[in-house]
């Protein structure tokens, strides 16, 4: 059996060098401050490109929640001197991709180009008017703002938004992750465009800045694009940290809503990124409804009751410990016993913990899979930026295969039991007590 | 051909330019590998040509049924045990099923492969379908009904669209099945379904990643090519009679924005070398959608300030017939009138004065851009060569889509907007909001905590 025998040599050869398979991130600053992370790799003609600041809703000024998410939607819509038009055009014509993310946490831009020089030559030089001078311009600001008072009121038809909304408003309470990222029809309604330009100036600086590039262009060639980047950039100071999220008290909201289905959320505080117990969280949330349907709550919920389609739960690490949340979906009429069998099943696990062999199998896909989690440059991208926003260790992807093989099942009992008291949890229902439709 | 693209454009595609192997077993099971060796991983997809197109009256959304049961075990395999060895493995895998097809994947380490066949050609003909399974999973696949369509206006607009548009050719019903069809669907349907396409003959693996072909190949044969042919059904093209004027609709539901969506017949891709109109078609709805100032979105939600949002979308492959649709939802204050009317005035200004070199010039850089970026993700790439696969075209066809993209010239763009933006293909529907059933508030925000 020759092939058999192929294989088997495949085996003893990239099994270990793939679970190591390290990447070579290299890091500097640039001379304001801005942190790099750039891998290069020659495989296809281009480049990716994310330019990350603490300029998320979490950062927005109290009064006005929506403020960090306008200032971050408005930045290509005219910019350096370029329309809205121009900047969607010449963008175009290079073939270039400007995208963004925006979360509690984060506001960051992204770029894929053509690594060949016109081509790069546009999109960078339109990347760096885009961060360094956005325009803020008054009508842009009053357009952007009736285009997302449509966008919240779409919102409020989707329950699985109206929950997600009551949710973090139940955990976070006062503080600041507490609000939409989106702000609400209030407050966005206040905003000016000296409260963009403010933001801007606050949190779009160099110092706040990290800079991550991948792709087909050398170390030279990444630094002065990074110096580029940032030597435009607001020189203000690094953002002040956001105070810490204090514990919510135990509470059950229910709200009405014309859907044929419940939607049910389920949490508490859960970890920060740089949580020491991150990874025994992790692996072990991976059987509790991490895992798809390799997971308990998948077996319990959907596999052995028909309840819902999908059926979860995660941990959302943030710069403070972000949610710990445990989902599913169902008929209205079955809400009570899916959120029973639900709670009963996080319950147990907090209780037992996982088993031996559960553990083991969360271990084996984890690590079995991590090639899988840097087999594309977007996804490596994804890790720089995270390294770098969350000042995690250089070598976090080199460790990380060891740190999910050193998770025990003690490891995992003790740091769900420390975080997540099942008697102390945050029940959303959305679709409940509408009344409504389907029989 | 390819590389001289490059040299023009100053790239550098020298590089390993994926190889793709082609072939058929002799049981008709068709292998097809790309070795892209960037990263020690790979993708296997098994497709089946079999999906909601070939479905009848009463069993409507079954070819998504089955494709859930086919987790549910074999003979050898117990239920669940699928996943678990796949998960074992590290791998991820799920499945999808489309009007045209219905597809398996795995994603694994490279060396992982004959694990994935092995269970693959195992469910290819020993599936187990027990009614108590059934019984439980025709549940879930009610939830994912509520999930995706009832409870989302727009989806519930598209669905009952395109039964409006779609009098006779089975792409008028949904891949997801009416709800009454689900309701009373049995194990038995599951079966026959299975029993008619489940065969190695309407069947189709795709692997791509760091493998190599020859082994692949060599593996295929061993797992799937004893398999037993099976004869499959005929096919009828259940053409769409022509459409004889204008289809208007209003759909209400519960909703907060309205929202328009406007579709005409449209062709698709058949003979991939002479055709010129779907890639003309493709160019179109770029010039009309393709960036943030493309002429729909400078028009409507940047000059005239109307839309909140609007788009175009037209996909040329397909097994049956085409769609061109533009889809927008107004500002407040705005109608979905007042939306319709200005996006005729767009396609009147293509249809009689044309496109721009500048604008023609700019859709071909975003496609041959798009055609380096999606090498970025194997994924992606092995699903188009499925997908090219089971539609009947030639990969050929894949490859030499860009150069025929690049050769549409504007006059054919001006072209097919006349053709095919009439208003006799032209059906169209608006989603009229009603009130959120009662109040939408918080019942009393009641805060209870529970005693456990």
């Amino acid at each position: 059996m020759p092939i058999k025998h192929f294989f088997r040599l495949l085996l003893l050869i990239c099994v270990v060098p793939a679970a190591h398979a390290a990447l070579n991130i290299q890091h500097w600053q640039t001379t304001q401050g801005a942190r790099v992370f750039f891998v290069e790799n020659r495989d296809l003609p281009m480049l990716d490109l994310a330019v990350d600041f603490p300029a998320g809703s979490g950062h927005d000024p109290a009064a006005k929640p929506g403020i960090a998410h306008l200032a971050h939607g408005l930045l290509d819509q005219g910019a350096g001197g370029l329309s809205d038009t121009e900047i969607a055009h010449r963008l175009a014509d290079s073939g270039a991709i400007l995208g963004g993310r925006f979360d509690r946490d984060r506001a960051g831009v992204t770029l894929r180009t053509l690594s060949s020089l016109p081509e790069r030559e546009v999109a960078l030089d339109v990347l760096t008017r885009v961060l360094q001078q956005p325009a803020f311009d008054a009508d842009v600001l009053s357009r952007e703002r009736r285009r997302l008072l449509a966008a919240l009121k779409e919102d409020e038809a989707d329950p699985g938004e109206v929950a997600s909304k009551a949710f973090y408003r139940a955990v976070y309470g006062e503080h600041p992750y507490a609000h939409d990222e989106k702000g609400d029809a209030a407050s966005i309604a206040l905003v000016e465009r000296a409260d963009l330009e403010a933001f801007h100036r606050r949190h779009y600086s160099s110092p706040n800045a990290v800079i991550a590039l991948m792709g087909d262009i050398d170390r030279a060639t990444a630094e002065a694009i990074a110096e580029r980047i940032a030597g435009g950039l607001p020189q203000g100071a690094p953002v002040s940290p956001l105070p810490a999220p204090v514990p919510a008290k135990s509470q059950e909201q229910r709200i009405a809503h014309p859907s044929t289905q419940s939607h049910v959320l389920v949490g508490a505080l859960g970890m920060a990124r740089d949580d020491p117990e991150f990874f025994p969280l992790f692996v072990g949330n991976y059987v509790l409804g991490g895992g798809g349907f390799d997971s308990r709550l998948m077996r319990e919920v959907r596999d052995k009751r028909g309840y819902a389609y999908s059926t979860y739960s995660y941990f959302s690490p943030m710069t403070h410990a972000g949610p710990f949340v445990l989902g599913l979906q169902t008929k209205i009429e079955q809400t009570d016993d899916a959120l029973k069998v639900a709670r009963d099943t996080l319950r147990q696990f907090i209780v037992d913990g996982p088993s031996e062999a559960e553990l083991k199998q969360a271990r084996d896909n984890l690590t079995g899979g991590f090639p899988l989690r840097i087999d594309s440059n977007k996804k490596i991208l994804d890790y720089l930026a995270m390294i770098g926003f969350y000042r995690l260790p250089l070598d976090y992807l080199d460790t990380w295969v060891a740190r999910v093989e050193a998770v025990d099942v003690a490891a995992v009992k003790r740091a769900f039991a420390a975080r997540i008291d099942p008697d102390k949890l945050v029940t959303v229902v959305v679709g409940a007590g509408s009344g409504s439709a389907q029989p | 051909m390819r590389s001289m693209w490059g040299m023009l454009l100053g790239l550098c595609v020298a590089t390993a330019q994926a190889a793709i192997t082609d072939v058929t077993l002799d049981n008709g099971m068709r292998v097809i590998v790309k070795e892209d060796r960037r990263a020690p991983v790979m993708v296997s997809q098994v497709w089946y040509r079999a999906g909601s197109v070939d479905e009848v009256n009463g069993t409507t959304g079954v070819a998504h049924v089955l494709e859930h049961m086919m987790f549910k075990g074999t003979k050898s395999v117990p239920p669940g045990e699928f996943s678990k060895r796949i998960a074992a493995a590290g791998g991820k895998e799920n499945a999808f099923t489309s009007r045209d097809y219905t597809a398996y994947f795995q994603q694994m380490q490279k060396d992982r492969l004959e694990l994935s066949m092995q269970l693959e050609a195992d469910r290819m003909t020993n599936l187990q379908i027990s009614d108590e399974l059934f019984s439980k999973e025709i549940q879930v696949v009610m939830e994912e009904r509520r999930m995706r369509t009832d409870d989302k206006p727009q989806s519930v607009l598209y669905e009952r669209l395109m039964a409006a548009a779609f009098q006779s050719h089975p792409y008028g019903r949904p891949i997801i099945g009416w709800m009454n069809d689900l309701e009373n669907m049995t194990a038995e349907d599951a079966r026959d379904w299975y029993e008619r396409w489940y065969a190695p003959n309407n069947a189709t693996l795709v692997v791509a990643g760091d493998v190599d072909a020859d082994a692949v190949i060599a593996l295929a044969k061993r797992h799937f090519g004893t398999l037993p042919v099976r004869e499959l059904p005929p096919r009828k093209p259940q053409q769409e009679p022509e459409q004889l004027g204008i289809k208007r609709m209003v759909v209400k539901a519960p909703a907060k924005v309205p929202y328009l969506l406007m579709a005409w017949h449209a062709p698709t891709l058949r003979d991939w070398q002479n055709d010129w109109e779907p890639y003309a078609l493709q160019i179109l709805a770029g010039v009309l959608d393709g960036n943030d100032s493309a002429r729909l979105q400078k028009s409507l939600v940047k000059t005239q300030q109307i839309a909140a949002s609007v788009g175009a979308g037209y996909d040329a492959v397909s097994r049956g017939p085409g769609m061109f649709m533009i889809d927008a939802s107004p500002v407040e204050g705005k109608t979905v009138a007042e939306l319709e009317n200005a996006i005729r005035k767009e396609l009147q200004k293509v249809q009689q004065e044309g496109i721009s070199e500048a604008e023609l010039k700019r859709v071909k850089a975003q496609v041959i851009a798009a055609d380096v970026y999606q090498r970025d993700s194997l994924f992606f790439q092995a699903m188009q060569l499925g997908e090219y696969a089971k539609v009947g075209l030639p990969l050929e066809a894949l490859d030499g889509r860009v150069d025929k993209l690049r050769s549409v010239t504007a006059e054919q763009v001006q072209a097919v907007a006349r053709k095919w933006l009439q208003d006799d293909r032209l059906n169209l529907a608006e989603l009229d909001p009603q009130p959120m059933s009662g109040q939408p508030q918080q019942s009393a925000d009641a805060e209870v905590s529970h005693a456990h």
